[in-house]
């Protein structure tokens, strides 16, 4: 099949959510422009929004709107050849509107199963729960006529069981976009053993089309991206708590948040990224993962205990941030949360001693805003992480301990062949998680 | 044209703030003032120095699109808002789209001639934040023939000038007209850092000219400008007293303190018929010309000029329209620093429209009050040197792509 047939008609599992309605947005986009060719002007393409929640997808209609005219906005100088033949569209705003109109043409909101049984491509990004994402390829098995293809946005579950499990006979990929999917340049690629050589090709092709770039990564749980995040993650929540002994569970936390982001020069701090992605996606993930691992266990108890708390994390359907590890005032972290106590604590109460405690720092620590921009990044970055190695107090022995472990990670999933070189491992930090650096890197050698 | 039968002076100019990206105090997603603020505000300004409303005869306004910038029309409803004395008294309207403001200086001096007043309150104003720049494209293309929309570019203006300095490029090279170009973007800025209403004043950019020389992308914008080449969107207001010599009397104010209009060429152009040579704007050279002449001088005898660049290349033809350069020898005269406020003739000395800002229906009056400023020794660090062997000052307000033009000579009164 031609990449326009297997476009034709499409169904996202799970559109409502937070990647769901991502990718059904750019997949929307990428269908309007295919039918708005001439030779495809007979053709009828079908994109279902399918997800259980009715108010979920009334949202994310109404996303959609807003997103499109954002997209048709800038794009406004194409649009107007593309309805050259339009006599009555004549000034931009017409156009734009019209163009919204087309794109959410194409959308079919559902709340059932039965439209995907007519798809070509399906992309999944329901929970991750593999029992459920294997019960829905069934049902669709089940039923349809076709034999369509099957594209995960699991950032954890191996592809070969799903698979297998599913019967599918190769009919699967990962496809995984980071959060959000619209703004994200990554998507991780995952192929196994069995994948079929046109679903590879078709992924290539509408990847480049949607201009991602695309990092492949071997069928190892957690791929690359969770693969290092986890394990980063869990190596912040284990140094907190080493220096809790000296400030306290909050004062830890506080501390590695603030170590993980300025003076490892990252967009948001360690606690703040658990709380972004969601203290019990991230739990999810990691018992997704754990048992596919055979010498390491990745399990923490402080999530555990902050997830019977009823304190997860995540965001809310405005996009807006919950509270977690930290409390957020317009985004901002403004209170550290103690669970002994069951209350936030402001970070103006804990900030003296944690500093005072944190110790010297380098006189002049780039900021990530600014470095990421900066052509010569690479040799500031150097000098500067040379000056932190040279400092004896605990914030840049924790920065450099945290360096170095990040990087530990990265060779670990080149070593163990989840990613196929160094490269890739950083381009995935570098575009997934915009940092400004690959943990892979030699910046700590001196010279 | 006929002899003025009085004397026509100037005075009293106030300029708002030329609100838009750019200045610190703006952000797209925070609310800000609307139309009638910035007519009071500038109105205001002028009487202020003037003795109040109770002193004006009558008031013009000048506007582009409120119609559409800010759902509003009947514009001389707002002037009795800016004083309690300016009520009952006759106000008008006028619109030319961004020549519109030298449309309200005309109809000002008119008045006076006419001695149906000595004393004119005349204001431009435009507030154009209130959409998107993709929507105010379709809004200003209002400027040009509508039958022409649909076959023009997204952004409209920007197309209509990008195709003009395309065929610039041809004719003459497009690495020296480039530099040209790049040239008049840096002086514009220069001169609006020491302009504090300027909404260019807070730009802080090093380099200028290798920002200038960017790469026009036609993928996204146009093909032969890039965003440096273009006036911004802005918001603002203008304001300036047209006055007999009674007038003066009337308001306390020594002609010193004045500037006397001592020619124009005003021209229109037919809106359907395109421009016959796309390097040259014939209109403006039309209108310049007779400005010159029914002041009696030549160019020679300019100390400043305030020109309508909405974009680069239009700053580049008027020199040539103006006759300091021989066609094709405008972008290098600009490129050698001619036009700079220590060149041989000062241009746009508070930033003009790519520097000062663009909003459309008070550009016009804006000019005018540059001129006044400059001639008075009240353009504080903007101030130029003016030559006593070069006391005039000139105005060139143009509407549309070389449709509606005013050009207005000055000398201190």
């Amino acid at each position: 099949m031609k990449y326009e047939d297997i476009l034709e008609n499409v169904t996202v599992l799970g559109a409502a959510g937070k990647m769901g309605s991502g990718i059904l947005l750019l997949t929307a986009v990428e269908m309007a422009d295919l039918s708005m060719k001439q030779e495809n002007k007979e053709r009828n393409f079908i994109l279902n929004a399918m997800d259980v929640s009715d108010s979920g997808l009334s949202g994310l209609m109404n996303y959609l709107r807003v997103q499109i005219t954002k997209i048709a906005e800038k794009k406004t100088v194409v649009l107007r050849s593309a309805y050259a033949d339009r006599a009555d569209l004549i000034e931009n705003g017409e156009i734009i509107e019209q163009y919204v109109c087309d794109v959410m043409n194409i959308v079919r909101p559902t709340t059932g199963l039965v439209p995907a049984y007519k798809s070509n491509l399906i992309f999944e990004a329901v929970n991750e729960n593999p029992e459920l994402k294997v019960k829905i390829f069934r049902d669709i098995e089940n039923n349809t006529k076709l034999s369509p293809w099957y594209f995960t946005n699991t950032s954890s579950v191996p592809i070969g069981s799903l698979d297998s499990k599913a019967e599918l006979g190769g009919r699967i990929l990962g496809f995984h976009f980071y959060n959000p999917p619209a703004v994200q340049k990554l998507v991780e690629v995952i192929v196994t053993d069995k994948t079929l050589p046109e679903l590879k090709e078709f992924a290539a092709t509408f990847a480049s089309k949607l201009r991602k770039i695309t990092v492949p990564s071997n069928d190892f749980a957690g791929f690359i991206g969770n693969g290092h995040f986890m394990r980063d993650a869990l190596h912040g929540i284990e140094e907190a708590k080493r220096i809790s002994s000296d400030l306290g569970f909050t004062g830890g936390v506080y501390a590695l948040n603030k170590v993980s982001q300025e003076l490892l020069v990252r967009p948001m701090g360690i606690f703040q990224l658990i709380d972004y992605v969601g203290i019990d996606v991230c739990k999810y993930i990691m018992q997704v993962m754990n048992p596919h691992l055979e010498d390491e266990d990745l399990h923490s108890e402080i999530l555990d205990m902050m997830i019977e708390q009823n304190v997860r994390g995540g965001q809310n359907s405005d996009g807006s941030q919950k509270d977690g590890f930290l409390k957020y005032e317009k985004g901002r972290p403004v209170a550290i949360y103690d669970p002994d106590n069951k209350v936030y604590v402001p970070i103006d109460d804990l900030k003296g001693k944690t500093d005072e405690f944190l110790g010297a720092i380098p006189d002049c620590v780039p900021a990530w805003k600014s470095i990421i921009r900066e052509k010569d990044k690479d040799d500031i970055l150097k000098g500067y992480f040379i000056t932190l190695k040279g400092m004896t107090s605990n914030g840049p022995d924790l920065a450099v301990r945290y360096i170095k472990r990040s990087k530990e990670i990265g060779e670990k999933l080149v070593a163990d062949n989840v990613a196929a070189n160094e490269k890739d491992v950083n381009t995935v930090m570098l575009t997934g998680f915009f940092h400004a650096y690959g943990p892979i890197n030699d910046f700590l050698n001196q010279g | 044209m006929k002899k003025l039968r009085k004397k026509v002076y100037m005075t009293a100019g106030f300029n708002t703030v030329s609100l838009g990206t750019g200045r610190k105090e703006f952000h797209p997603k925070k609310p800000r003032p609307g139309i009638e603020h910035y007519i009071k505000e500038s109105g205001e300004g002028t009487l202020s120095k003037i003795g109040g409303g109770k002193n004006i005869d009558e008031s013009v306004i000048g506007n582009f699109m409120a119609a559409r910038f800010n759902k509003q029309a009947n514009l001389p409803g707002f002037i009795p808002m800016i004083d309690k004395d300016l009520h009952g008294k006759p106000a008008t309207s006028v619109e030319g789209a961004c020549g519109s403001g030298g449309l309200a200086l005309m109809a000002g001096i008119r008045s006076v001639l006419a001695e149906t007043a000595d004393v004119v309150l005349t204001i431009g104003v435009e507030v154009q934040n209130t959409v998107k720049a993709i929507y105010g494209a379709d809004i200003l293309a209002g400027a040009g023939w509508y039958q022409e929309r649909k076959k023009g570019h997204a952004y409209f203006f920007p197309g209509q000038f990008s195709d003009r300095a395309g065929a610039y490029f041809e004719k003459y090279g497009r690495e020296k007209s480039r530099k040209g170009l790049a040239r008049w973007f840096r002086n514009a800025i220069e001169n609006a850092r020491l302009c504090p209403t300027a909404q260019e004043f807070h730009n802080k950019v090093e380099d200028l000219e290798a920002l200038g020389m960017s790469e026009p992308n036609g993928r996204t914008f146009v093909d032969n400008l890039n965003v440096f080449d273009c006036s911004k969107v802005s918001d603002g207001a203008s304001s300036i007293a047209i006055v007999s010599e009674e007038g003066l009397e009337k308001i306390g104010i020594e002609k010193k303190d004045a500037i006397e209009v001592v020619g124009w060429g005003q021209c229109e152009a037919d809106i359907t018929a395109p421009p016959e040579d796309l390097t040259t704007l014939s209109t403006i050279k039309m209108a310049a010309e007779e400005a010159l002449a029914s002041a009696g001088i030549t160019i020679d005898d300019l100390g400043t000029i305030e020109t309508h660049d909405c974009f680069t290349i239009a700053g580049i033809l008027a020199v040539e329209a103006l006759g300091f350069a021989k066609p094709g020898g405008g972008a290098d005269f600009v490129a050698e620093g001619n036009t700079a406020r220590d060149g041989k003739i000062p241009m746009n000395t508070t930033g003009g429209l790519i520097g000062w800002g663009h909003p459309t229906g008070a550009t016009g009056v804006h000019q005018a009050v540059t001129i006044w400023e400059q001639l008075t020794g009240r353009a504080g660090d903007a101030q130029i040197n003016i030559d006593p062997k070069k006391p005039y000052g000139l105005t060139i307000n143009m509407g549309g792509d070389d449709v509606t033009v005013v050009a207005i000579v000055y000398k201190r009164g």
